[in-house]
């Protein structure tokens, strides 16, 4: 066995770091990160692959986020909601019912409210364009260095920080590298961090559209046979719809002209909106679960998609990369102020026990959840007709759904609360 | 009086001069110290930015503050301290801990005075110091009485103290040494002789009787489920720490 000080003497000092923290990926959790950091002190540089007007456009594309109120709390605590707040529609009830379509509803239908959740609406709808471009106004006016359409080709760990190699610049040297690069997270890849996962032979069409009768902050979760359909409160009379089909229909589906689209989504969820019609683009997303068997490497920790990017039943995709989010930015927060490398391998460990387990249990229970309700086997449907009937019965089990689903459960960090770090 | 009396135990020496070398190895012999660390720097800091007035949330906190870290081993609560902004000097009476500090240091870019030198000696020059780190070293020394003077006299006026080691007790046996040394094998055998170990009611009384004035006392739990350590008001059964001010 070699002695330890060989090793360490032969590395090549580049001293001072040139950031605390590099960020690999500008999408939502990267910046927010990046953003939650810099509240804390810590330096970051977020390295995004897309040039910065690819994903800024000031028109309502027909995408959108169901925000639980903890991610509320946190772009609180993060001084970006008072703006974003007249662009959010607050969802004040959510009821999700097992229906076929051509058939009447089952009789239980569960249903969530206001009062199931003691902390105010259950959650928020924003719209992609207006989250997206108050994040790049956050940024622009913080400490955070956004270096947009550049790619980094390779990532080296040392001993005491971790160098990436960006095309056509210098490398850089940091603590830590957060890989918040999406399901394809070459950070991932490049850490050796594997990845699993299955496909669904699933796609979900997303669209939203403008309704005559107001949607009065009600959410619907409809569980079909061939998968949910949600349809969510967006501001003024609008929802954001999301649909999920067996992936050939949907393929077929989203072939069709808007009106014929439309004709084919009428029906499915009746008349209570009045007339609707299309608002913004529609889109297909086919399902597939992937996440990694580890959320850190030495030096490297991963957040959102990169580490588990999960079917979008629930909305929960956003909101568990914001966990993520302020989980790693509360422990990166607490080592440096106790002095620490923010890159020692206790806090990264840290940070992989308070999330790991978390996601597990998340990409698990969205599946079972899918796979029970995507089903039209009569036993199956009885089954889950009598557990939804049961969780209507059930305040306090009920009330522990609501929370989970509203991201507050178990031991939530600082900013989900939202207190700053 | 005790001046020119080392308190350091020869063979307590010699022991970790075998381990000096992997003190930074985060999964190797130190992996406790590792884990417990954490826990250690939040009561340090806590204390230090209470006495001193320090907001940690600051930018380098610390800064303008001597803090002396005796026992210093790998430099594990030097460089945090350092990184904070204080000014910080790392005593080891063990040779062989200081180049692997110093080399350490260098690769992460801080700027640590380490010597090789006993408590005792340190006074001895006339040292001064608005804080002293004494964590887990008393249990090792010869003469605990002698080396809590010494650590008083390193402080200023109003300077702070701190100090953890182990408590005496049958848990403390069961935990420190069966369990930790010849369980979990975390630590050699024979790194520590639990007749050495003081209660914290005796620790108290020792820093009095060093002119010391006891001023808080917490206990470092292990919690065998979350697999990790915290800090408590009740639980100081197995490991716990100790501030103490230098009266003005």
């Amino acid at each position: 066995m070699s002695h330890p000080l060989d090793n360490i003497s032969s590395l090549p000092h580049v001293l001072p770091m040139d950031y605390d923290v590099i960020i690999a990926g500008g999408g939502l959790n990267g910046l927010t990160l990046a953003l939650a950091l810099d509240s804390a002190g810590i330096t970051t540089v977020v390295i995004d692959v897309h040039a910065p007007q690819e994903s800024l456009s000031p028109k309502f594309d027909g995408r959108s986020y169901a925000l639980s109120a903890a991610s509320q709390n946190m772009l609180d605590a993060l001084g970006m909601w008072e703006d974003l707040a007249d662009h959010a529609e607050p969802m004040l009830e959510i009821k999700v019912s097992d229906g076929a379509a051509g058939e009447t509803p089952s009789p239980f239908v569960m249903q969530f409210g206001d009062e199931d959740f003691s902390q105010g609406p259950m959650g928020y709808m924003v719209e992609d364009r207006h989250l997206r471009a108050h994040l790049a106004e956050a940024v622009e006016a913080s400490n955070v260095v956004f270096r947009a359409g550049q790619t980094i080709t390779g990532q080296t760990v040392h001993s005491t920080h971790v160098t990436v190699t960006v095309e056509g610049h210098p490398p850089l040297t940091a603590a830590v590298l957060v890989g918040a690069d999406g399901r394809t997270s070459r950070t991932a890849k490049m850490a050796g961090l594997t990845r699993t996962g299955w496909d669904y032979n699933q796609s979900s069409l997303v669209c939203a559209i403008a309704h005559e009768k107001p949607h009065h902050g009600i959410a619907h979760q409809y569980f079909m046979p061939s998968g949910p359909l949600a349809i969510l409160p967006l501001t003024q009379n609008r929802s954001g719809i999301v649909w999920t089909e067996q992936r050939q229909v949907a393929q077929d589906i989203h072939n069709l002209s808007d009106e014929d689209y439309l004709s084919i989504l009428r029906p499915r969820f009746g008349d209570f909106l009045g007339e609707i019609s299309l608002a913004g683009e529609r889109y297909i997303y086919p399902l597939s679960l992937s996440t990694t068997h580890r959320m850190i490497a030495t030096r490297v920790a991963l957040i959102g998609d990169a580490a588990h990017a999960v079917h979008p039943i629930a909305g929960q995709g956003l909101n568990s990369g914001f966990k993520d989010v302020a989980a790693l930015a509360e422990v990166l927060c607490d080592t440096k102020r106790r002095g620490q490398d923010l890159g020692i391998h206790t806090t990264l460990a840290e940070y992989q026990k308070w999330r790991g387990f978390d996601n597990a249990l998340l990409c698990t229970a969205t599946n079972s959840f899918n796979r029970l309700f995507s089903n039209n086997n009569p036993i199956l449907r009885g089954i889950r007709d009598l557990g939804m009937g049961l969780i209507n019965a059930a305040p306090k089990l009920r009330t522990g759904f609501v929370a989970t689903a509203a991201g507050a459960a178990g031991d939530p960090p600082r900013l989900l609360r939202g207190r700053p770090l | 009086m005790q001046g020119n009396q080392s308190t350091v135990d020869p063979a307590e020496v010699a022991k970790f001069e075998t381990m000096a070398a992997e003190w930074w190895d985060l999964e190797g012999k130190f992996k406790p110290l590792h884990m417990l660390n954490p826990c250690r720097l939040d009561y340090i800091t806590q204390q230090i930015s209470m006495e001193f007035d320090r907001d940690l949330s600051a930018d380098l906190p610390f800064k303008g503050l001597r803090i002396l870290d005796i026992g210093c081993g790998g430099g594990l609560l030097c460089e945090p301290m350092a990184r904070l902004g204080a000014t910080v000097v790392g005593a080891d009476a063990a040779a062989g801990n200081i180049p692997v500090a110093k080399l350490h240091a260098e690769q992460s870019g801080l700027e640590i005075d380490y010597r090789h030198i006993t408590a005792e000696a340190l006074a001895e020059a006339n040292e001064q110091f608005d804080v002293v780190l004494n964590m887990e070293v008393v249990e090792h020394v010869a003469s605990p009485p002698a080396y809590l003077f010494a650590c008083q006299q390193l402080l200023r006026p109003g300077g702070l103290h701190i100090c953890s080691t182990l408590n005496r007790n049958p848990k403390s046996f069961l935990f420190a040494i069966i369990g930790a040394e010849w369980v979990m094998r975390w630590l050699p055998k024979g790194t520590h002789d639990w007749n050495k170990f003081i209660t914290p009611d005796e620790l108290f009384g020792l820093l009095e009787e060093a002119g010391l004035k006891p001023e808080d006392r917490k206990g470092f739990v292990f919690n065998k489920v979350a697999w990790s350590w915290s800090i408590s008001a009740q639980d100081l059964s197995v490991n716990y720490v100790t501030a103490s001010t230098k009266p003005t």
